[in-house]
């Protein structure tokens, strides 16, 4: 009886199991096909070498080794790097102000505010980038017109030297809005009683910002930066579009994914290619990581903190309602 | 590059032909003309009368019309003309279509630099097994020779680029300065125009692999030597260094507008008279016509500087031809096609169309010598690219992988337009680049 039971029990165990796996199953096969499939293939592929005279030959390593001792390879994953360092922070700390600024309510028509600074991210990147090329045009764009009218010279923003900076202008204002609005939906849900109990306190403004509003969208702060993190080292729309009209202050290693895709679409090397994205991916993946877990750590700390002020949580249906 | 302005035309295009091609699903064709054996005229005469289906890729658009007589003339042949991209874009099918071994055309538009990179490869079939060496004075010169490549004759020429210099007369006029007939004086005309008009620039340019390897052409230069898998890339010969010794002192002396080719402010350039000249291919008139209709009347034709003086040298600049991918199918009726667009009737549809020719007979025919632009003022301008398709210096050559040493022609040359770099520094290190990638291909570069 007892080994029946057992066994019944086993039954039932698997059963559970399979009905588990019925419902995971559709997801997990379209995962494996659209985004396992691919990535064990660029592997497979960053392990040969295809060459024009001699064919096909498994290399191993080779490529990866190739990869690492890369100077253009290097000196694209370094501008990446810096890109993210100065423009980040940049964009990030704007979109804060902006959403500080409309979720303060002090701001007059803070919804039309709130929309066009979001708008840019609307456009498309392609859009966006061309749009910007032409009117950094020094001969016949905005700066163009700019010099004419005002009899000066202003520096070409297409110029190698400062053609970096231009495209983290673009990247800012397309992205500002967007970081904008995930920073500003965290703060909606802040309660509106802490703001209450600070008042009463006789907290300021700026002390409020600084000991509610910031801790409470710390989590918003370190997805938005994940984000940027990732955007800043997959920067390929708006350099190779740029590399039309600045064929020579963009190389063709200007940054890591379009050195790939160079490698790989005129140079034919879709070994190499291949193996330079995956380092890239893995580079990537350890930064963004990085950022995570110090992010996290943070906000568990503060998370207590937070707790500890906030009291009781307000009934949702309280969330939509406006402040003054 | 000027098929950018064309390619929106010809994706329109063989939409509707691809759809309207969809309509018939018949037989898998008869072809079977393997490599080696050879067929004979009256084998692909066979061949176009029982029919079959053909697919062809090409961005041209005048082929559309082509297509059209072509199965008006042989109702059993349906012609699949699809544009599978631009230049690059449709070479990186190809290859991939080839690699996978399945979706390979049976004919390809491939231009005339890119054309040795699959020739050497053996992607595309050799012509002479199908009589193409019988078409050699049926073309000019420079297209004959650059489809002549690795021993054999890997496709027929299509179209043709024999540069010319076109200048905006009005502004030549206003500041007279006189029409260059040296390089010498070229850099003096640019000289004096600016120093006129600090806005005027005798013309722009940014790096362009296709120009700057047309004028070391002209100039005699013969940097590349491609023997099978030998190559030689040296760009310290006499033609080179001539050609970086002049250009420059354009770019030191700043008389270059610094305005990339086909950008808005290019246009822009061409039709206000800041860019008063440009070098460039005899298929450039349609792409002024409609580029820059503001300036019809103002621009004229003239024949290139030369590099000596009282010389008549002259260069290609672009054009494509008509290849037979190896794996493609119905070889005889591509074949019949490629020799119908590009050697028979076809090529007077195409003039019609505003294609520039690469037949010898064309270009001498009378009708077309006599026709008059009215954009250059009623100038007869096919005299003068005419004269110039005779006078292109031979010897020249491309690389086996010209498509990857283009496309980081402005990591390298580049610099010297925005930098303290020397062009012959440049010059030099794509030279490196361009043998780096070379060897890692499997040549023996020296």
């Amino acid at each position: 009886m007892a080994v029946a039971r057992v066994a019944t029990g086993r039954g039932v165990a698997r059963r559970r199991s399979l009905v588990g796996w019925g419902f995971v199953g559709p997801f997990l096969a379209v995962f494996a096909l659209v985004f396992l499939a691919p990535i064990g293939y660029a592997i497979y592929l960053s392990l040969f070498r295809n060459r024009l005279i001699g064919g096909n030959s498994f290399v191993g390593l080779d490529n990866y080794t190739q990869a690492l001792q890369d100077s253009q390879f290097w000196s694209a994953l370094g501008r990446v790097a810096l890109f993210l360092a100065v423009q980040v922070p940049i964009m990030l700390f704007l979109a804060l102000l902006v959403a500080l600024a409309i979720d303060s309510g002090r701001l007059y028509g803070k919804s039309f505010f709130r929309v066009t600074i979001f708008l840019p991210y609307a456009v498309p990147a392609v859009v966006a980038t061309l749009m910007w090329g032409f009117m950094y045009g020094t001969r016949f764009g905005l700066i163009g017109n700019i010099n004419d009218a005002l009899g000066v010279t202003l520096p070409d923003p297409l110029s190698p030297d400062l053609v970096l900076a231009s495209i983290g202008n673009i990247v800012t204002w397309e992205f500002a809005g967007y970081n904008m609005l995930i920073f500003y939906s965290a703060l909606r849900v802040v309660p509106v009683s802490l703001y209450e109990a600070a008042e009463i306190d006789g907290a300021g403004q700026f002390r409020i910002i600084r000991a509610i509003k910031l801790p409470a969208i710390r989590g918003a702060l370190v997805i938005a930066t994940i984000f940027s993190v990732i955007g800043s080292f997959q920067l390929f729309n708006e350099p190779s579009i740029l590399q039309d009209i600045a064929p020579n202050a963009i190389t063709t290693y200007f940054t890591p994914n379009l050195y790939a895709y160079s490698l790989s679409f005129s140079g034919q090397q879709y070994n190499y290619s291949a193996a330079v994205a995956i380092v890239m991916a893995v580079v990537t993946m350890v930064i963004a990581y990085v950022v995570q877990l110090r992010g996290m750590r943070r906000e568990g700390q503060t998370g207590i903190r937070v707790e500890r002020r906030r009291g009781r949580p307000r009934p949702p249906a309280l969330l939509g309602r406006s402040r003054r | 590059m000027r098929r950018k302005t064309l390619r929106i035309a010809a994706l329109a295009t063989a939409t509707l032909l691809a759809l309207a091609a969809c309509g018939s699903g018949d037989d898998e064709g008869s072809g079977s003309g393997s490599g080696g054996t050879t067929v004979s005229e009256a084998d692909v005469q066979a061949a176009l009368e029982k029919g079959g289906n053909l697919t062809v890729w090409a961005w041209e658009p005048t082929l559309k019309d082509v297509v059209a007589k072509f199965q008006a003339k042989y109702p059993n042949v349906k012609v699949n003309l699809v544009n599978a991209g631009t230049g690059n874009d449709q070479y990186t099918a190809l290859q991939n279509a080839i690699a996978a071994g399945s979706g390979v055309p049976d004919v390809a538009q491939i231009e005339y630099y890119a054309l040795p990179q699959f020739a050497l490869a053996k992607s595309v079939d050799d012509l002479k097994a199908y009589g193409a060496e019988g078409l050699d004075g049926t073309f000019t010169p420079g297209p004959w020779a650059s489809v002549n490549t690795a021993g054999g004759v890997y496709g027929l020429p299509m179209d043709s680029g024999p540069m010319a210099l076109f200048y905006n007369k009005e502004v030549f006029d206003k500041h007279g300065i006189k029409v260059p007939t040296t390089w010498a004086e070229y850099l003096d005309a640019a000289r004096k125009l600016h120093q006129a008009d600090p806005k005027a620039y005798i013309t722009s340019d940014t790096g362009d692999a296709g120009f700057t390897t047309s004028l070391i052409w002209q100039a005699g230069g013969k940097p590349y030597k491609v023997d099978g898998t030998n190559v030689t890339i040296d760009f310290a010969d006499a033609g080179s260094t001539e050609f970086a010794t002049t250009w420059q002192r354009l770019i030191s002396e700043k008389l270059l507008a610094p305005i990339a080719g086909w950008s808005d402010q290019w246009y822009q350039g061409l039709g206000n008279g800041t860019i008063a000249t440009l070098a460039t291919g005899a298929w450039m008139p349609a792409n002024f016509v409609t580029g820059v209709p503001g300036a019809s009347g103002k621009w004229r034709v003239a024949p290139m500087p030369q590099w000596q003086a009282g010389g008549n040298a002259s260069a290609e600049n672009g054009g494509s031809s008509l290849a037979m991918p190896a794996k493609g199918g119905n070889k005889e009726i591509a074949y019949g096609f490629v020799k119908y667009a590009n050697a028979g009737e076809g090529v007077q549809t195409r003039l019609d169309g505003g294609a520039f020719p690469a037949t010898t007979a064309e270009l001498k025919s009378e009708k077309f010598l006599s026709t008059e632009f009215p954009y250059f003022g009623g100038q007869k301008a096919n005299e003068i690219f005419a004269k110039s398709a005779e006078q292109v210096v031979t010897g020249w050559s491309y690389l086996p992988f010209q498509v990857y040493a283009n496309s980081i022609f402005n990591d390298t040359v580049g610099k010297a337009y925005v930098s303290g770099t020397t062009l012959q520094d440049g010059l030099n290190s794509w030279q490196q680049a361009s043998a780096k990638y070379g060897t890692d291909q499997g040549f023996s570069v020296k």
